[in-house]
């Protein structure tokens, strides 16, 4: 075994996923720790020029027709082939729909351990947020290739991103055929009405609002704030608001200069579409919510006994 | 006709609060108090729905923990045809390698055209379990599923990815999937038919070889998330807090 | 002397009247009954059987109450005097008639003072009558209020009940034109009408033909309304008393039946006409569709697609023109129109034939809630209920925190012995809003010296709401958990603070070895009656009360509460729509659980604008925890926080103290 970190770049429709430099952020913590390398593993076709912010020490880039888009199979069998061959001492996978879909099945393939849910490294350790935000587990490397999922919250894109394009060096893909699973087609979202992702100032309302009229004092406040309303998942799956309202996991990532969260608990699914908002402000009743660990500002309220006074107090400004 | 298999498991339920044990490796279980994982309820909720589309038979399995029999009671009431206990040593918590271990030998005898599980558990620390099985199964797997459609000898999903994308995917069976969304969130199933299920239906139990915990990995520590790394709390009534915020608008450049 | 003649100037040629008229009659009475066999048959062949002839003394009130008095038809009172007039008049047309048959064939006492008397008295009724035509022509023709159905059959009906009385006053008015005894002044009436006849300057024969036309033209048109009875509006006449006779007795109003079960103990969820009972059946014959449930429904008024009225008469068109929908819940009636309901109980305290429309609509809703069509926002109410007991969907080890840091610590009815056992309830015990007004009622009880406890988290929601939403297995269940917990406190009495509670606790859990379940208010009220309350303010406030339909309507809970507030020195204004009358905050029946959908405007809103038009009173006093919410909403949405402001009860007794 060596003492590399290698992450698996992700990309969508030619874009490298956020996620990707949050991994190469917390590689490089685990690097030191271990005084090896960040390496950079990115799978796909014709797909060269998507290293060029990629902070890592090189890139290690499969090419092959069915590497083009994700499918686990492929993926699974390339990165299988490439842990066997350089056996890193960590390899870091997102905690999302692709790298979850890796991760898990290398474990049990290759017989390797795998942490998930990693939010940060802390002294050469794994930190685990489980539980909903409201339980940190720490764990150790192994003495094998550890394999582990990276959630967003501990570290910000930037610090994964550089201006120097890495040397590719490049691997051959293993034989990929008889894959079993395969991508037909993209479904593009709906396009809403706003794009929430552009949006300078966010109301977002989660589970606290309890029902569906409340959306509408949300969507007062907003109107005095000159902000959009969106929501978590829960409001979403309800049906009360679009799915192009969404932020979180499978939701949009929003960047806003102000995010209010109303009656938003702060699970890992949606805080890694909203951490790095400017400021956050959240309002929950659950003075043990983990969205107060990382708003700027917290009020532990009822969502409904501070609207009244709210609206009526920005009534007078006007 | 579709042989469908949901594993589902319990998981801690984050209304309570949650205390660590006194070796601070673990959550005290004492003070636990679980609930079937989201994720696993729209897993039965979308087996269900298959049934109910298709036709075919829905197994569900789950580990031997505290309430689980309700749950499955509850499953069967739902409409699920064999209610299947793993009975082990799971209460003091396993990871999910040993479950997916004890999940995969019960699931093959089954021989299912399809594993359904939710995508991911709130207590996942080494991965989720529906990766695990696949792979001990030698079966594809995908996850973040909210839609499926059932062919000859494959399936076709709805796989979500960030920004509300879709990939529509292809997976020849038997596959495993997990489950993000059911097509329709989980159904309400009356107290009273749960209760006629205690009545009339059986649990069976399976009886597994040797818990196998290996590949998964075990905290060296736990704990409750730091105060100091707290938002600044805004305190005071309704109307000093609203004053307060209103500044803190302005500040930002909202007003 | 005077001598009643029969068949006065029916020439004999003829035959003898007798034999045609009772042959027409009979033939007219027969074809009557066939018909209403026709219709009547119907209930027992479709619906479930069902014992309802048990203590007949019982009913029998019940009939001569409703049926014949018709209290509840006098509630009202230009509908009252109007509906009284006609049908009282009949009652004594039908008796006039009956005592002739009995002179002519078996007793002969019509004469003399008898006589005058007796014809004095129809004539009476004659004008009494025509009175009340009179009110129901300007009400069907002119007012046309809108929970009336302004339809053929109706208009039929009134006029040929017109007719037929018109017919009889001009037969006797004829007769007396020509006969003109000297004691005809006695049919005041009819010689009214016969001096009209008279100034006509026609000819004794001539009047005589004129009778002879018009006599044959009443019984005919007795009899035209005799064979269309049954099909017709009329049928009220008969199905109105058969309903009220048959009534519920066995349970207060406050109980609902558990669901039926079949002859092998399976449960019945009513999808179809035959799941409901014969009488849930006549239910929907005996309506008059006098449309006052539709005008007392909170649900309706405020715009919901619930109508009681439209409700019951659905079951009745489900019945008679079966086979386009043989569903109920679902298709003959749609499910918004059940969900809508907030089991207030004004429809059924109005109806003036007792149908009971509450009961049918919770038993449909029992079939939806088995088929799980339940909006999300219920299903995660009743989800929350199964798991933590409460809608709150917060741990039961958080029921009590409101009690944090109250000293002296409030007792554990689970572990030592109280007085009174404090039940409560879920709004109380989790709701933010309402943590200081519970606090206060506990610092209440600890100033009088009141021995209670509460039982932390052995409490659970106590299933009133859940039942009426049709959730009978979750009410069952919470009822066994909180029978249990019960069961290990040592207490004389149980305190509720929420009516709803109230009402299941002492209505429908099995007996508590006999303690009595009381209301805060009737508690205090009792305190102060016996001088263990006192007061050292008088607050001179000048307030209305608002009345929860549980603790008002379902039992007869009104005094208490007005003696309370009284006793703080504030003086009650009554809300036009007070005590039996008062009009539902909206919330009851699941509703506060449920999505709201569209509506005109909220029944809390039309209330609190009910209230501010109130001329200085400053507070709405309020007795329910469900109602400070309500409320308190609605007076924010009307904009009357300058008029009126939403308080308990217990906060005037707090600050009287």
């Amino acid at each position: 075994m060596n003492e590399d970190i290698y992450v698996l770049i992700e990309h969508l429709q030619g874009e490298v996923a956020e996620i990707s430099y949050i991994m190469l952020a917390a590689a490089r913590d685990l690097a030191q720790r271990t005084s090896g390398e960040v390496i950079g593993v990115l799978l796909g076709h014709d797909a060269q020029d998507l290293t060029s912010t990629l902070a890592a020490d090189h890139i290690i880039y499969a090419d092959h027709a069915a590497l083009a888009e994700f499918t686990a199979d492929a993926y699974q069998k390339t990165v299988a082939s490439l842990i066997q061959e350089n056996e890193p001492s960590a390899f870091l996978f997102g905690n999302t729909s692709i790298g979850a879909d890796v991760a898990s099945v290398l474990s049990a393939r290759l017989s390797l351990p795998l942490v998930s849910s990693c939010v940060q490294i802390s002294n050469g350790k794994l930190i685990s947020q489980i539980c909903g935000g409201k339980i940190m587990a720490e764990s150790d490397l192994a003495e094998t290739t550890t394999l582990v999922t990276i959630i967003p919250g501990g570290y910000k894109a930037e610090e994964g991103q550089s201006e120097k394009s890495p040397e590719i060096k490049s691997f051959n893909a293993p034989a990929l055929d008889d894959l079993r699973v395969t991508l037909k087609k993209y479904v593009e979202p709906e396009a809403g009405d706003v794009n929430i992702s552009k949006e300078a100032i966010l109301v977002s309302i989660g589970r606290g609002i309890q029902t569906e009229d409340n959306i509408e004092l949300a969507e007062e406040l907003a109107e005095f704030l000159g902000a959009t309303v969106c929501a978590s998942r829960p409001i979403v799956d309800q049906g009360w608001l679009p799915i192009s309202r969404m932020v979180g996991k499978s939701g949009q990532s929003v960047k806003p200069k102000l995010y209010l969260a109303l009656g938003i608990s702060g699970a890992p699914e949606h805080v890694e579409g909203m951490a790095e908002s400017e400021m956050i402000i959240a309002v929950n009743m659950d003075p043990n919510a983990p969205i107060f660990d990382i708003a700027t500002y917290g009020v532990e309220f009822d969502f409904f006994d501070l609207i009244d006074p709210l609206l009526e107090q920005l009534e007078e400004i006007e | 006709m579709a042989n469908i298999v949901a594993i589902v498991k319990m998981v801690p339920d984050l209304v309570e609060e949650l205390e660590i044990n006194d070796e601070g490796t673990g959550l005290d279980r004492d003070w636990l108090r679980l609930i079937i994982n989201e994720f696993d309820n729209h897993a039965i909720e979308q087996a269900i729905l298959l049934k109910e589309r298709e036709g075919g038979e829905v197994t569900v399995i789950a580990p031997e923990t505290e309430g689980v029999e309700d749950m499955l009671f509850t499953t069967a009431a739902k409409g699920a045809d064999r209610m299947i206990k793993l009975a082990g040593d799971f209460e003091e918590g396993v990871n999910n390698h040993a479950l997916a271990h004890a999940f995969a030998e019960t699931a093959k005898n089954h021989q299912p055209d399809l594993i359904l599980t939710g995508v991911q558990a709130n207590d996942d620390l080494d991965g989720p379990v529906g990766p695990l099985v696949a792979e001990y199964l030698g079966m594809p797997y995908i996850g973040y599923i909210s839609g499926v459609t059932l062919e000859e000898g494959r399936a076709i999903v709805r796989k979500e990815y960030p920004g509300g994308l879709i990939g529509e995917m292809e997976v020849t069976l038997p596959a495993v999937l997990g489950i993000q969304a059911g097509e329709e969130p989980p159904r309400y199933v009356a107290i009273s038919k749960v209760r006629q299920m205690m009545k009339t239906a059986e649990i069976a139990e399976a009886e597994i070889s040797e818990l196998d915990f290996s590949g998964g990995i075990s905290a060296k520590r736990m704990y409750l998330p730091e105060a100091a790394e707290r938002a600044e709390m805004i305190e005071g009534d309704e109307e000093e807090i609203a004053a307060k915020l209103i500044s803190i608008f302005k500040e930002a450049g909202a007003l | 002397m005077p001598e009643r003649i029969n068949y006065w100037g029916i020439p004999h040629s003829w035959g003898e009247p007798e034999l045609y008229v009772y042959a027409i009659m009979f033939l007219a009475a027969a074809i009557m009954l066939l018909q209403f066999y026709r219709q009547a048959s119907l209930w027992w062949k479709v619906g479930r059987p069902e014992s309802r002839w048990d203590k007949l003394h019982i009913r029998l009130g019940r009939l001569i109450q409703y049926a014949i008095v018709q209290t509840k038809v006098l509630r009202q009172r230009y509908p009252g005097i109007m509906h009284a007039a006609i049908a009282w008049s009949y009652f004594v047309f039908f008796l006039g008639t009956a005592l002739a048959t009995v002179h002519d064939h078996f007793f002969e006492f019509l004469h003399g003072n008898t006589l005058i008397v007796y014809k004095f008295t129809l004539d009476l009724f004659t004008i009494f009558f025509l009175i009340g035509a009179g009110m129901a022509f300007y009400r069907r023709y002119a007012e046309k209020p809108e929970k009336l159905t302004l339809d053929k059959g109706f208009t039929w009906t009134l006029w040929m009940v017109t007719i037929i009385v018109l017919g009889g006053l001009f037969t006797e008015s004829l007769r007396l034109a020509v006969e003109r005894p000297d004691w005809g002044a006695w049919s005041v009436a009819g010689w009214l009408l016969a001096r009209l006849w008279i100034s006509t300057g026609a000819t004794e024969t001539t009047l005589t033909n004129w009778h002879l036309g018009v006599w044959v033209f009443h019984l005919l048109s007795v009899a035209l309304t005799l064979v269309t009875l049954p099909t017709g509006t009329l049928l009220h006449a008969l199905t109105g008393p058969l309903n009220a006779f048959f009534s519920e007795l066995d349970r207060p109003m406050g109980a609902l039946a558990p669901a039926a079960e079949t002859a092998e103990g399976e449960p019945i969820f009513a999808s179809k006409l035959s799941d409901l009972t014969w009488k849930q059946l006549l239910d929907g014959d005996a309506c008059t569709e006098c449309g006052r449930c539709q005008d007392a429904c909170p649900a309706f008024n405020a715009g919901t697609p619930l109508s009681p009225k439209q409700f019951i008469l659905s079951l009745r068109d489900s019945l008679h023109h079966n086979g386009s929908k043989p569903k109920l819940a679902g298709e003959a009636i749609p499910e918004d129109v059940l969900w809508a309901c907030t089991t207030c109980g004004a429809c059924v305290y109005e109806c003036p034939v007792l149908i009971e429309h509450i009961d049918t609509i919770v038993d449909l809703r029992r079939y939806l809630v088995i088929e799980g069509m339940v909006d999300a926002e219920l299903q995660t109410a009743l989800t929350n209920l199964g798991r933590y007991g409460n809608s709150f969907g917060k741990s039961e080890r958080m029921r009590a925190k409101w009690s944090k840091g109250m000293e002296p610590k409030v007792k554990n009815a689970n572990k030592e012995r109280v007085e009174y056992l404090w039940f409560v309830g879920d709004y109380a015990s989790y709701s933010p809003t309402l943590t200081e007004i519970t606090k206060q009622t506990a610092e209440v009880f600890q100033q009088i010296g009141l021995d209670f406890g509460i039982m932390y988290k052995g409490e659970n929601h106590a299933g009133n709401d859940v039942r009426r939403v049709g959730e009978e297995g979750l009410f069952e269940m919470l009822v066994e958990k909180n029978i249990k917990a019960m069961s290990k406190a040592d207490y004389q009495a149980i305190v509720t603070t929420d009516p709803h509670s109230y009402n299941t606790l002492k209505n429908e859990y099995p007996a508590n070895g006999g303690h009595p379940v009381l209301h805060y208010t009737e508690l205090l009220d009792q305190l102060i009656a016996s001088g263990k309350l006192k007061f050292s303010k008088k607050l001179g406030y000048k307030v209305t009360y608002h009345d929860p339909c549980y603790l008002g309507r379902y039992n007869g809970i009104y005094d208490a509460p007005r003696r309370v507030i009284e006793a703080t020195g504030c003086e009650i204004v009554e809300m036009p729509r007070n005590k039996d009358c008062a009009l539902c905050c909206g919330a009851g029946g699941g509703r506060i659980w449920m999505e709201e959908g569209e509506i005109k405007e909220r029944p809390s809103e039309s209330r609190i604008r009910e209230a501010a038009a109130l001329e200085n009173v400053t507070d709405f006093i309020v007795a329910c925890p469900k109602d400070v919410t309500m409320y308190s909403d609605a007076v924010k949405t009307v904009g009357a926080e300058e008029s009126v402001v939403v308080k308990d009860l217990i906060e005037l007794v707090y600050e009287a103290l």
